[in-house]
């Protein structure tokens, strides 16, 4: 009985995971067909990968994506682990107001924030004279961060959750300089947070494409709005061998993070 | 080994006084525990102690030198914590190594001293263990070696023993005895656990709204408290009130205002000055009352009202006119007296003890 119910469940999350993936496998099968009309059948060539090695557009596109997801990486990152460690670590008039103000922006639809950005952005353009300003990299950038920022909060904020403050205050009492402390026991607790925090903030970016479209002037584009403006035009396989790409660095990191994120605070109890 | 005193500690949170003119001497080796209600400000003391709080005014003085000005990290003190705040990224042994680490004690040296630590807290061979691989009562052991490691002038314990099992709890209140008088430190350890307290400190007071209601030896403190909140937060007791009718031969006679008299030492009383008196339930003997019993001085008819069976001991809940008696009992070989049955209770005159109000 118990032998069936466990094939029923297993059964079952296979199927599941079939529905996530078999879109992708496919796609990414047929990166590899000869084709360029998707038709069967299939006949192995990386003729698309080729294609896509010559195409400057999409190339400078992708080199835009990972050098905004970089950037917003480092920045998101840095300014989101401060931001936990004042939320979690002290108390100030309208920190509960505060932290209940980080969460609703995930929640509004990327169309919306990224039309109030470009209005926005617009606004203070004109404002200072520099209407020129308000679309641009240095503008996807800045949205990306304000984009990722909840994100960052969030996850450093739950392992900085994990652990009480006392780990702190105890290494103050054994003599560790505020230095020391900050060292040798916030930054090993912390890490497997940042870390994980850091690659939610180059995933964000990297697979953004509302708020870039929008933010983009013309001749200067991100990966994914390239991509879908090649959809639009007609496209080809090699749309598949760049998709095909980007799926694998995603799916890198991702597992990445639940290497970090999900099983990070049980390591040091399970080795 | 040295001695902490504290003059005129004052902290205010917004309108709240946490802290309100507190006067204490831990002296010398003394195992002293704070103990109070929450928000009574014992917390409040330790911490600033530690150096995590400052005072708004007063001051805090070990071995004679002023240590409000002073950073944590430079008091030279060791505490434990309530969950005990082990690093979950070292081992034992490293948990123990830190505050010699960063005082960059000489590696040889280390070893060493954690080593010795290891054997005082009766830890030894566990030293590569993580912090999540150890029991409760292990990891408050791993907290403790590594307070005491430093050799620091006074030991803080915050509520140390409230994260255990009762069971636990007792054996390692017999083992954190045992180590504070093999090293003779200076120990100030704070509880809500009133039996923890007495049966641990050498002194103990009793904070209540930011103040020192009363400190001495526990037995001192039980058995005269000089308040009703100390009576009342120290164990249990029973409060009388009255008014003196006579004094004669150093005993006052006190007329209750529930009817009935009882007799007390008369020290500092004068007549017809009304009293408060604190009675310990364990103090008074129960019997029932044959046909025609009197009441006399220090003894009063009631009337059980429920009698609550915790094992080793009895409760009585004993009604007396409007008023209820409580009385421990020890489960002897008589069975429980029944529900609404008549009583006797009766004390001994040293046991009324007169507390401000």
């Amino acid at each position: 009985m118990k032998n069936l119910a466990d094939a029923g469940i297993r059964f079952y999350l296979i199927l599941v995971l079939v529905f996530l993936y078999v879109p992708i496998l496919v796609m990414a099968v047929l990166a590899f067909n000869k084709s360029p009309l998707y038709a069967l059948p299939f006949e192995f060539d990386l003729v698309w990968f080729k294609a896509l090695m010559e195409n400057d557009r999409l190339l400078k596109a992708g080199l835009n994506s990972v050098l905004i997801a970089l950037a917003n990486t480092v920045i998101a990152t840095s300014l989101g682990t401060m931001a936990a460690v004042a939320f979690g670590r002290y108390t100030f008039r309208g920190k509960t107001m505060m932290q209940a103000l980080l969460f609703p922006p995930i929640a509004i639809p990327w169309l919306v924030i990224g039309t109030a950005m470009l209005v926005f952005f617009f606004w203070i353009g004109r404002a200072i004279g520099y209407p020129g300003i308000a679309r641009g990299l240095h503008a996807i950038l800045l949205g990306h961060v304000a984009l990722s920022l909840p994100y960052v909060i969030f996850v450093v904020g739950t392992r900085l959750n994990d652990y009480p403050k006392a780990l702190e205050e105890a290494a103050a009492t054994l003599g560790a300089t505020p230095c020391q402390v900050f060292r040798r026991v916030s930054v090993p607790i912390l890490a497997p947070g940042v870390v994980a925090a850091s690659l939610f903030a180059f995933a964000v970016s990297f697979d953004q494409f509302v708020i870039s479209y929008f933010l983009a002037p013309p001749g200067v584009t991100t990966l994914p709005v390239e991509i879908y403006t090649s959809i639009r035009k007609g496209f080809t396989p090699e749309i598949n061998a760049i998709s095909t790409i980007i799926i694998l660095v995603s799916m890198g990191l991702m597992l990445i993070v639940a290497r970090f994120y999900r099983f990070g605070g049980e390591r040091s109890g399970n080795e | 080994m040295s001695e902490v005193a504290v003059k005129g500690a004052v902290k205010h949170y917004g309108t709240v006084a946490a802290l309100d003119g507190v006067d204490l001497t831990f002296a010398d080796g003394e195992f002293f525990g704070l103990l109070g209600p929450s928000g009574s400000g014992k917390t409040t003391l330790l911490r600033a102690i530690a150096g995590f709080i400052e005072l708004d005014r007063g001051e805090i003085r070990i071995d004679g030198t002023d240590i409000s000005r002073i950073p944590v990290h430079q008091r030279n003190i060791g505490m434990v914590f309530q969950n005990y705040a082990l690093f979950p990224h070292m081992n034992v042994a490293e948990n123990i190594a830190f505050g010699l680490d960063v005082r960059s004690v000489a590696a040889a040296e280390i070893k060493q001293r954690v080593s010795e630590s290891l054997d005082l807290v009766r830890l030894s061979g566990l030293d590569q263990r993580r912090p999540k691989q150890l029991s409760g009562g292990q990891q408050q052991r791993v907290a403790l070696a590594r307070a005491l490691v430093t050799r620091p002038q006074v030991l803080l314990l915050d509520e140390p023993l409230s994260a255990l099992d009762k069971h636990l709890r007792q054996e390692m209140q017999v083992e954190l005895r045992r180590i504070q008088r093999q090293i003779g430190i200076t120990t100030i350890f704070v509880t809500h656990d009133q039996e923890e307290a007495l049966t641990l400190s050498d002194r103990v007071a009793i904070f209540n709204k930011g103040q020192v209601v009363q400190a001495g030896s526990p037995r001192a403190v039980y058995e005269r408290p000089v308040d009703r909140f100390a009576a009342g937060f120290l164990g249990e007791a029973n409060f009388l009130d009255g008014r003196v009718s006579v004094i004669a031969g150093g005993v006052a006679r006190v007329v209750l205002s529930t009817g009935g008299e009882i007799l007390t030492p008369a020290a500092d009383l004068a007549l017809n000055e009304a009293v408060l008196i604190a009675l310990r339930p364990e103090k008074i003997s129960i019997d029932p009352a044959p046909a025609g019993a009197a009441a006399m001085p220090n003894r009063i008819l009631g009337t059980v009202v429920a009698a609550i069976f915790s094992g080793s001991s009895l409760t009585y809940r004993i009604a007396v006119g409007d008023r209820i008696f409580i009385v421990f009992e020890q489960n002897k070989s008589r069975a429980p007296l029944p529900e609404q049955s008549a009583v006797i209770l009766e004390w001994p005159t040293a046991d009324n003890v007169v507390v401000k109000p």
